[in-house]
């Protein structure tokens, strides 16, 4: 490595939270598969339906407990959206796992966390779009963040310079891009039934249900109550950008398929391996509902910019 | 000074209704509402829309009409400040304070934050946009800013809302009539996936501007930001393209694959909502117009009023369902998730 290259901030990988309902097997067999790739970090957990329980709380702490083991640093994600009581229990007996650090998805996470005084991290269904907000929330011991998928670059520049000292700013990179939460089940839905016996039908769609205009473009995918982007956000080629930035962390969301090529084309262009936007066009080549970053350049977030299209 | 007078109605459900200019302000008032809630005219509040709104001045105004039939104002500053703009966030909360409404309604902690420590005075409540669906969030903001009510998503059931309610340190309002949001409240980006702007950042969803209406050889079409939301056949009656409650095709249907357009309505539900001590219905709709505050207000504060005075007896009179269907989305009406079998 080259003196100039020893100074360049050099952000961690993470790979975000499953999203999607997946058998017992093959969600074992995922992380299994990413254990042996780059990631530094590893975020693990249901965090979008409360019934999805291939894995339970005991197997999802064994599972961290190897995955740490591998090397890589475990977070636990809570659920987004908490409405009874079983899920606070639930939630409260993640937050006092003693043992790995926990990301709060929502402020009834943050109260529990706070509590206790243990240092956490905050997730994407966490709002912070200012550094008052964020600089409030390490005072309670937050001690990394995510920006919010619908900020753009220069927002992120301007938080970046109110970050409190200690604080780890994490960017959602890759992967389909958590829009909105409901309490309806938008798969349920789809199948003609209701939540109270969804049949467990997202078990089916390893990658969600793509909805499309009547014109046939893809536009959104459903994934129980979660609504993400049908479209892949990939700021591979902003790589330069997210170090100038003192970004520390970049979080590649899982999917079904190729997440392992995704880690180490990040992997690759985090070492200076590639050319960014050439390596970005082979991934978005890939993509079965195209590409899109414009969020990140302070527009509709499906656009993407032509260089990278 | 804010007027800490009760109103005439103290003691029941309190009926919080919308105001995007002055004489909807009036009106509400006049027809009975217990409290109006306004904001100013800029992407502080998630009413931003062009014309909409009151300044410094029609908000004095508008306090003192309500004040002087002691009845109370509050201030929505319910979006996210991103850095660029956090002046303008503590400007309104400034104004908010020297106009002396009886409460700021907001959702980020930054805005909650600084009202709590510069107007200590100031009540707080939690907008709807802090999506608070559960007691320990709820307590969250409680014990950090001291906020005396919550505004819960529109997301619960009636079981959770009781839950909710018997857990929380603070009072409970909840949405009964209006626009309907399938989405958490703050937790949606779809507007800006698609036009650029949302709730949270600019205070829109689905903007005026980003939509186009075209008349095509496949029938009227509506679009947002270009993206075709719904396709209406000859005769079919077109609604604003919202763009949760378009058509679109999954797989092989093509149908409202995220929400009919339609409108809240719990107006079968009040005695339930006054059993359980909710403290206030608030009605959505500051975009509306001055006819459609007069309307709203006055059907829910007969139905209030005859449910308080005797809920065993009480049902929605079926010229107030009349009514309210007039101005309904869609008209269309439905419990939402109130009723559990909707989730």
């Amino acid at each position: 490595m080259s003196a100039a290259n020893m100074t360049l901030h050099s952000p961690k990988l993470a790979l975000g939270p499953v999203l999607y309902y997946w058998p017992k097997d093959k969600l074992l067999d995922f992380y299994e598969q990413m254990s042996n790739t780059p990631v530094d970090i590893i975020y693990l957990g249901e965090t979008v339906c409360s019934k999805r329980h291939q894995l339970n709380a005991g197997e999802w702490l064994a599972l961290a407990e190897r995955l740490n083991t591998a090397g890589k640093e475990v977070v636990l994600s809570t659920m987004v959206l908490l409405e009874s009581e079983s899920e606070l229990l639930a939630l409260s007996r993640w937050c006092e796992n003693g043992r790995f650090t926990v990301e709060a998805n929502d402020m009834g996470a943050v109260q529990l966390l706070a509590k206790h005084n243990t240092p956490f991290a905050l997730g994407t269904g966490i709002n912070i779009y200012n550094g008052h907000t964020l600089r409030f929330l390490a005072g309670l011991g937050a001690k990394r963040w995510i920006m919010p998928v619908e900020l753009s670059q220069p927002t992120l520049a301007a938080i970046q310079a109110e970050r409190p000292e200690g604080m780890e700013t994490e960017v959602f990179v890759y992967g389909r891009m958590p829009l909105a939460y409901s309490a309806r089940c938008f798969t349920a839905r789809y199948h003609d039934l209701p939540k109270d016996d969804c049949q467990y039908r997202c078990l089916n769609d390893p990658d969600g249900l793509i909805l499309s205009t009547r014109e046939g473009q893809a536009f959104l995918t459903l994934n129980g109550i979660q609504t993400q982007s049908a479209q892949t956000l990939n700021l591979l080629a902003e790589i330069a950008v997210l170090r100038e930035l003192k970004v520390d962390v970049l979080r590649i969301s899982p999917q079904a398929e190729g997440t392992e090529a995704v880690v180490a084309a990040f992997a690759a262009g985090l070492r200076g391996e590639r050319d960014l936007g050439e390596a970005a066009r082979a991934l978005n080549a890939a993509l079965p509902y195209g590409a899109c970053d414009g969020y990140w350049r302070g527009a509709p977030g499906l656009n993407l910019a032509v260089h990278t299209g | 000074m804010a007027v800490s007078t009760p109103s005439s109605y103290s003691g029941s459900l309190e009926l919080v209704c919308p105001a995007g200019n002055l004489p909807s302000l009036k009106t509400a008032v006049d027809h009975g509402a217990d409290s109006v809630y306004i904001g100013f005219r800029d992407d502080t509040n998630a009413r931003s829309f062009p014309g909409l709104n009151f300044d410094a001045r029609t908000a004095a105004q508008g306090i003192q009409y309500a004040h002087g039939k002691h009845r109370r104002v509050f201030v929505a500053l319910n979006t996210f400040p991103q850095p660029e703009g956090w002046i303008r966030w503590q400007h309104a909360v400034d104004l908010a304070a020297e106009l002396g409404v009886d409460a700021v309604i907001a959702a980020d902690i930054s805005v909650l934050d600084y009202a709590c420590r510069q107007h200590p005075d100031l009540p707080l409540h939690l907008s709807v946009q802090g999506s608070a669906t559960n007691y320990e969030a709820i307590r969250f903001y409680h014990e950090q800013f001291g906020i005396r009510r919550v505004v819960l998503p529109r997301v619960l059931s009636l079981t959770q809302v009781r839950h909710v309610l018997e857990n929380s340190p603070v009072a409970i309002e909840v949405f009964g009539f209006g626009g309907l949001c399938i989405m958490v409240e703050g937790r949606c980006l779809l507007s800006s996936y698609v036009t650029g702007e949302s709730p949270n950042m600019c205070g829109v969803c689905s903007p005026a501007k980003a939509v186009r209406w075209e008349e095509t050889a496949n029938g009227l079409e509506t679009r947002l930001g270009g993206l075709l939301i719904d396709r209406y056949a000859p005769g079919e009656s077109a609604g604003y393209p919202t763009l949760c409650k378009g058509r679109f095709t999954v797989s092989d249907q093509t149908y409202y694959a995220i929400e009919e357009p339609t409108s809240l309505n719990t107006l079968a539900l009040l005695p339930e909502l006054q059993k359980i001590g909710i403290a206030a219905i608030k009605i959505e709709g500051r975009q509306r117009s001055p006819a459609y505050v007069t309307q709203v207000t006055k059907v829910w504060r007969a139905a209030i009023d005859a449910c308080r005075h005797n809920p065993a007896a009480y049902a929605p009179k079926p010229e107030w369902l009349r009514e309210l269907g007039k101005v309904s989305e869609g008209q269309q009406t439905t419990l939402g998730a109130y009723h559990r079998t909707w989730q």
